[in-house]
């Protein structure tokens, strides 16, 4: 069949391939950096498309890596609507594109022969040549072009060969439907075949001629294509049921017909096509590797290695430049507080606006710095190794070998490791470690736990060795992992229970990095965090501020008569110093020297009370008889409810409060304020027992809208992160709630 | 005799599975009867396991591993 093809713009090329064959480099060499990146509706698989230079306009649709169409996960479900045309508003693209690992040939055909029988105009691209042939593996390419009856183009993309080529067949506009399906079912099956195709044409025209064989046998075998049909089709679906009833009745493996008849036409195929022109030596490049990387002894420790540099990297490489931002953010605030009038708008653009771009630029060094080592690992093939290391001790609590590395990254910041769990193919593997990575005590928890460790724990040493406030601060590290470890075998136990799990995973060979590719990786998943989660944080910033600035109260008179006292003295102090013949400039700067600190205890006295009458201060004060159970007052419950922002604002939080003014974590006014605090009866508001229970709730609190901000953009729905927050909220309450009464009961308190 | 049982650099034939349904997903990465399967070696903890088949490597569970009978004749 020769059928002509002619098209008014754009044409629309779709790339499919299996993971790790190098389709992100043919993309972007095709597109460059014409690209666009978004989501398909209510899923979260990534949709990318380009447009490729040229007379003719020409739109490249990036479908996610798929081993086969017969979906397994959530990105083969995609590639499968999108070529089927299943997918509302998404035509079936006009020409497929199936890169093929040429150093892999025969599992690569298996989806490369059931695009052909969507009957779409297909393109094989046969890339990573330079690698067979360093394999000693020889393709015979019009063999194989003639055997498969479509075009092969032979490509090294990463040297950017064959491109050329490979753009000037996609352009060609009298590319032929590739020819009928040459291979066959077994019996059983093939003979109940033409009788489903006709119900499925009856009952849904629509279906391409060409396309019906591939949609009836997807029936045959998955139920959630079958689900596909119940409002289209229902009685094709009944006929489908009935048959399948049928063969299971013949004890017919009709689920392994498929695999069993393409592979049947494939390794002959392969085997007449392939030849090797050297026998390669028992062990390539790659096996050397791995035998070192993947060495009982060496292979674990290099890992280990590894992950403290990525750890390092993140948790300090990070810190100076996200202490320029922080600074800046500050610095920017006070020019534009000194270039506008002081009201409300000014109190929004820096308060608000200012800090809440602040809150989401703050994450970019962290992020980009971690998304460079996972690019490099998952560039190199390394990232398949460390899965294939640890596996045996993830599965024990419910995860996979993925699960590590975001897991690790979460130590630094939950919402790089939440976007590292990308890497996870299993989808169920990848919300689980989405749930349960916020209980990793990120570096943001780090100046509460120093605030409240110094405080109110005693100093001195455990047998000697360890300082108590040393084991005090792993024991918060160690909490939040095994509560990370136990949430995750609860999730799955519990939340997926009855779903078959099972591992199988390529290990590709390993390559040279590409840091062009890398690099632009690293910028797509930094780009996506700042405009998909950037947006939900910067609007809860604005909101947080709000309730902390409002309802503006006029302020206690004993506060408004201090500060009065306070400007006639320096009024009176400038005065006399000028009378006294001191130079007027002089006599300002020296009184403002004078009674700098005056002035600063005034301003934190009246931050105190504006925010004690604020909403945040209000909300608190409701709070309290919730909180009191778990040993906090007001004022703590306000500084938890401020801290959602970020948790270690609890600090700033309580010193505004506390009216201390500008405080951290080892201001030692806010200490000496903190432990002389007293309930209206004189005890003690801080005891270390409350310090344990805040310290707790803090490891198991989700305190972080930033969190619940990626975790909606990564999971695409507020469910998730709704669950997640409640269930992390409740864990804290209850062990708080636990320690305080039972501390109180023991006499601790 | 099944995957499980090879020592590395041992070679076998794959016979069957010895539950009905295997996971599709292993039969589309080649694991069919009559494939040759090489097995590579053990994770240093153990589990999963890399074998060669079809040219390629593959990792997969103990578990999913020792579900793959092997033809007790064709081991070299």
């Amino acid at each position: 069949m020769t059928e002509v093809l002619s098209h008014i713009a754009p044409r629309r090329v779709a790339l499919i391939g299996n993971p790790n064959v190098g389709k992100t480099t043919v993309f972007n060499l095709l597109t460059g950096l014409r690209q666009k990146v978004g989501n398909y509706p209510g899923v979260t698989v990534e949709k990318k498309t380009g447009r490729m230079a040229g007379d003719l306009p020409v739109e490249i649709i990036d479908l996610p890596g798929s081993y086969s169409l017969s979906p397994k996960s959530m990105d083969e479900r995609i590639a499968y609507d999108v070529l089927s045309g299943h997918l509302a508003g998404e035509p079936p693209p006009d020409v497929v594109v199936c890169i093929v690992d040429a150093s892999n040939l025969e599992r690569n055909l298996y989806l490369v022969s059931q695009v052909i029988d969507l009957g779409i105009p297909t393109i094989v691209a046969l890339n990573m040549m330079d690698a067979a042939e360093s394999a000693g593996l020889s393709i015979d390419l019009a063999v194989l072009n003639e055997r498969l009856g479509v075009p092969v183009i032979p490509i090294t993309a990463s040297r950017n060969e064959g491109i050329g080529k490979l753009k000037y067949e996609i352009r060609r506009t009298d590319l032929a439907f590739p020819p009928e399906r040459a291979w066959q079912l077994m019996p059983a099956v093939e003979v109940e075949m033409p009788a489903l195709i006709e119900v499925l044409s009856k009952e849904a025209p629509k279906v391409p001629v060409r396309q019906r064989f591939i949609e009836v046998l997807q029936c045959l075998t998955s139920d959630s294509m079958l689900d596909y049909w119940t409002t289209w089709a229902p009685g094709f679906q009944r006929e489908v049921q009935q048959v399948r009833k049928k063969l299971e009745a013949q004890k017919v493996p009709f689920q392994q017909a498929e695999v069993i008849g393409r592979y049947g036409w494939i390794s002959p195929l392969v085997a007449g096509v392939v030849s090797r022109k050297k026998e390669v030596g028992s062990a390539s490049v790659s096996d050397r590797i791995d035998r070192v990387l993947t060495h009982r002894i060496f292979g674990p420790l290099l890992f280990a290695l590894l992950l403290l540099l990525i750890f390092q990297a993140v948790f300090s490489w990070a810190t100076p430049a996200m202490d320029v931002i922080e600074e800046g953010v500050v610095g920017l605030g006070a020019l534009i507080r000194g270039a506008l009038p002081t009201n409300m708008l000014t109190d929004l653009v820096v308060d608000g606006i200012i800090a809440g771009v602040g809150n989401v630029v703050v994450f970019l060094p962290q992020i980009l710095l971690l998304f460079f080592f996972l690019g490099l690992m998952e560039d190199t093939g390394y990232m398949a190794r460390s899965a294939f290391i640890m596996d045996r001790l993830m599965s024990r609590v419910g995860l996979g070998g993925g699960s590590v590395v975001p897991l690790l990254s979460s130590f630094a910041c939950a919402i790089p490791g939440i976007m590292a769990a990308r890497t996870l193919a299993n989808p169920k593997d990848r919300l689980i470690t989405i749930m349960v990575a916020p209980l990793m005590s990120c570096s943001a928890r780090l100046p509460v736990y120093t605030l409240f460790i110094a405080a109110f724990l005693p100093t001195g040493k455990v047998l000697g060795l360890i300082t108590f406030q040393g084991l005090a601060m792993f024991s918060m590290y160690l909490l939040g992992t095994v509560m990370a470890f136990i949430a995750s075998l609860v999730l799955k136990k519990v939340v997926f229970k009855g779903e078959s799990s099972f591992f199988a995973m390529e290990l590709p060979p390993y390559r040279l990095p590409r840091f062009k590719q890398i690099f632009w990786r690293m910028i797509d998943r930094s780009k996506a965090f700042v405009i998909r989660a950037g947006k939900i944080i910067f609007g809860m910033s604005i909101i947080l501020w709000a309730l902390a600035r409002f309802p503006s109260t006029d302020l206690d008179p004993a506060i408004v008569s201090a500060r009065l006292e306070v400007e006639t003295t320096y009024s009176n102090s400038v005065d006399r110093l000028v009378q006294e013949g001191v130079d007027p400039v002089l006599a300002v700067q020296q009184t403002d020297e004078a009674m700098h600190s005056d002035f600063k205890q005034i301003e934190a006295l009246e931050a105190g009370y504006r925010i004690e009458h604020s909403f945040i201060g209000m909300l608190g004060h409701s709070l309290e008889p919730v909180m009191r159970p778990l040993g906090f007052d007001w004022k703590i419950s306000a500084g938890i409810v401020s801290a959602f922002a970020a948790r270690e604002v609890i600090i700033s939080a309580l010193a505004t409060i506390y009216s201390v003014g500008d405080a951290d974590e080892n201001s030692p006014l806010l200490r000496e304020k903190l432990k002389a605090d007293t309930y209206p009866n004189g005890d003690p508001v801080y005891t270390p027992l409350v310090a344990v229970s805040l310290l707790v709730f803090f490891v198991l609190a989700l305190q972080c809208m930033s969190t619940l901000a990626i975790a909606k953009r990564e999971t695409n729905t507020w469910k998730w992160p709704a669950v997640m927050w409640l269930y992390m909220t409740g864990l804290a309450y209850l062990f708080s709630l636990a320690i305080y009464q039972g501390g109180t009961a023991l006499g601790w308190g | 005799m099944t995957i499980a049982d090879l020592k590395p650099g041992q070679k076998g034939i794959i016979e069957g599975w010895t539950s009905g349904t295997p996971p599709t997903r292993l039969l589309e990465f080649g694991l069919l009867p009559g494939t040759e399967v090489e097995l590579i070696r053990f994770a240093p903890f153990g589990d999963p396991i890399d074998i060669k088949v079809r040219g390629y490597h593959l990792s997969i569970r103990v578990q999913e591993a020792s579900q793959i009978l092997l033809k007790d004749e064709f081991l070299t």
